[in-house]
């Protein structure tokens, strides 16, 4: 079972006190943008076998939203971190590098 | 290839059975296909067979990197219906179904279809107004279904409490002619059909790249050295990302693990499959007397194989109370499947961007009943450049908004 610690509330939840929200730091194109921006934001996503940044919620806890950076093939954790921010942040990718050296997301490495 | 008959049996029998060929042979890749179809599952293989049987195209190679039907063909719940909405998909389930009829006269190969009937509850108000609606479409798409009363559900299935406190059964969508069939000899099945035609069927043979020339696909590079192609054919269900990113395109998917479990055999107590949308669970009784239950799929992206208990203890305590007696069941075994689901829930059967390179994909938790309509389709289309079965399942729908929506119309569970 997947367990998660929640940044503000520093609980380690388990998957059932959580909800998933998909991927993370999407950039969310509207009406003026162009065809492929918006298909690309609706519909296709990172499916990536290894490392995955994605959204959660803390439901039956403390109501929040957060990122965890998550491995796809081994369910292994390399950290959370707040929603507050639009990429992931330097100590959680310098975790990821020291466990999956060479890792890339979209276009974060 | 020795045909299997009456016969046949009756003359082994008389020598020791030292006459029995390999189902299929074993292969080396040639230098160069007509055709590679990626992944060895019921549809890669049904693919290969049509595209054989229809269209006399029998240069193929189907390239596997596990073992032959080791995916999901052989991690589901071989249920088939084609009890669908939207027309589309009620086109290519209902081809399916129909297929899977005479599979085992076509293929020379005891695929064991059983059409036992399909039963899915209605245990709400909303699920009652939702199936009543289904039937209406499926009436008009020429399926034939019926929506039962609760009288009905307890006459056919007579183990099934159906005014529990919380679920009362309401009424169901009845398929008389949907049922289950063995899922490991539809892939072993199509597979000695295919060896007979020539077809080349390669195990343990990892694609790990896909090579193009001037915008057209050809060939492939695997562990056993490159492949030349014309056309490339992509069925790798939950690994489809993976590979349609070898080929410079990326697709509407995510990969994740749904997962099923049987009990400990008993003796025969229902001969019906019966689902259960709103509680997320379906079962059925095997030939081996074991009650296969299928599950929900995990909530996030992962490739794991393995599911997780939480969604065994919830689908199982959903189940107790509509099916009181296997609360004294043991759990035999339990396994998970990675699932390939698009954002409509139905699947994409299309061209790509590389010309002529073909995907057949996103069949998500519901591939295991479409596999020959799957085959079928995806063959015309690879042969002829479209098919009336597969036109709109095409790739660009997502762009152009014409959803083939099955995840409103069919609730959650397939």
């Amino acid at each position: 079972m997947l367990t998660l610690k929640c940044p503000y509330c520093g609980v380690q939840a388990e998957e059932t006190e959580l909800h998933a929200g998909g991927e993370a730091h999407l950039t969310r194109f509207g009406p003026d943008s162009s065809d492929d921006d918006f298909e690309t934001y609706l519909f296709t996503r990172e499916n990536p076998k290894g490392v995955h940044f994605e959204r959660w919620r803390h439901s039956h806890g403390c109501g929040k939203w957060f990122h965890a950076a998550r491995c796809t093939m081994t369910l292994e954790v390399f950290g959370t971190y707040p929603a507050q921010t639009t990429e992931p942040p330097q100590d959680i990718r310098d975790a990821i590098t020291a466990k999956r050296p060479g890792w890339t997301w979209r276009e974060f490495s | 290839m020795t045909r299997y008959s009456a016969f046949a049996i009756a003359r082994e029998a008389l020598r020791d059975h030292a006459g029995w060929d390999r189902a299929w042979r074993r292969a080396t890749p040639k230098k160069r296909y007509d055709v590679v179809i990626v992944g060895a599952g019921g549809h890669g293989l049904a693919t290969a067979y049509y595209l054989g049987k229809n269209f006399g195209i029998t240069n193929v190679a189907v390239l596997e990197k596990g073992w032959l039907g080791g995916g999901n063909t052989g991690r589901n719940t071989t249920i088939i219906r084609s009890n669908y909405l939207q027309d589309p998909s009620a086109a290519i389930y209902e081809k399916a179904r129909s297929l899977y009829e005479t599979m085992s006269q076509d293929l020379n190969y005891n695929v064991m279809f059983s059409p036992r009937g399909v039963m899915m509850l209605a245990q709400t108000e909303h699920e009652v107004r939702g199936y009543k609606r289904t039937a209406h479409a499926n009436s008009l798409q020429g399926v034939t279904t019926e929506f039962i009363s609760p009288k009905r559900v307890k006459q056919l299935v007579p183990i099934m409490n159906i005014d529990g406190p919380r679920y009362p059964v309401l009424g169901a969508l009845w398929q008389a002619r949907g049922g289950t069939a063995r899922h490991d000899a539809v892939a072993w099945g199509y597979a000695r059909a295919c060896s007979a035609m020539g077809m080349d069927i390669i195990q343990k043979c990892e694609v790990t790249g896909v090579m193009s020339e001037g915008g057209r696909v050809s060939g492939v590079a695997t562990t056993q050295g490159d492949i030349a192609c014309d056309k490339l054919g992509m069925v790798v269900a939950g690994h489809s990302g993976a590979l349609a990113e070898m080929a410079g395109f990326r697709i509407p998917i995510e990969s994740v693990a749904l997962q099923a479990l049987v009990s400990e055999p008993i003796k025969p107590c229902m001969d019906v499959v019966v689902m259960a949308n709103t509680v997320h669970g379906y079962m059925s009784q095997s030939d081996k007397g074991e009650m296969v239950i299928g599950g929900g799929t995990d909530a996030f992206n992962n490739y794991t194989q393995r599911g997780s208990f939480h969604h065994i203890e919830e689908t199982v305590r959903a189940l107790v109370e509509t099916f009181p007696m296997i609360s004294r069941l043991k759990m035999l075994r339990q396994w998970g499947g990675i699932v390939d689901v698009t954002g409509d829930r139905s699947p994409i059967l299309s061209r790509t961007p590389l010309e002529g390179c073909f995907i057949n994909c996103g069949w998500g938790t519901g591939g295991f009943k479409a596999i020959p309509g799957s085959g079928w389709g995806f063959a015309e289309l690879m042969a002829r450049g479209h098919s009336p079965l597969t036109d709109a399942f095409s790739l660009d729908r997502f762009r152009e908004g014409r959803f083939i929506d099955e995840s409103v119309a069919a609730g959650v569970a397939h």
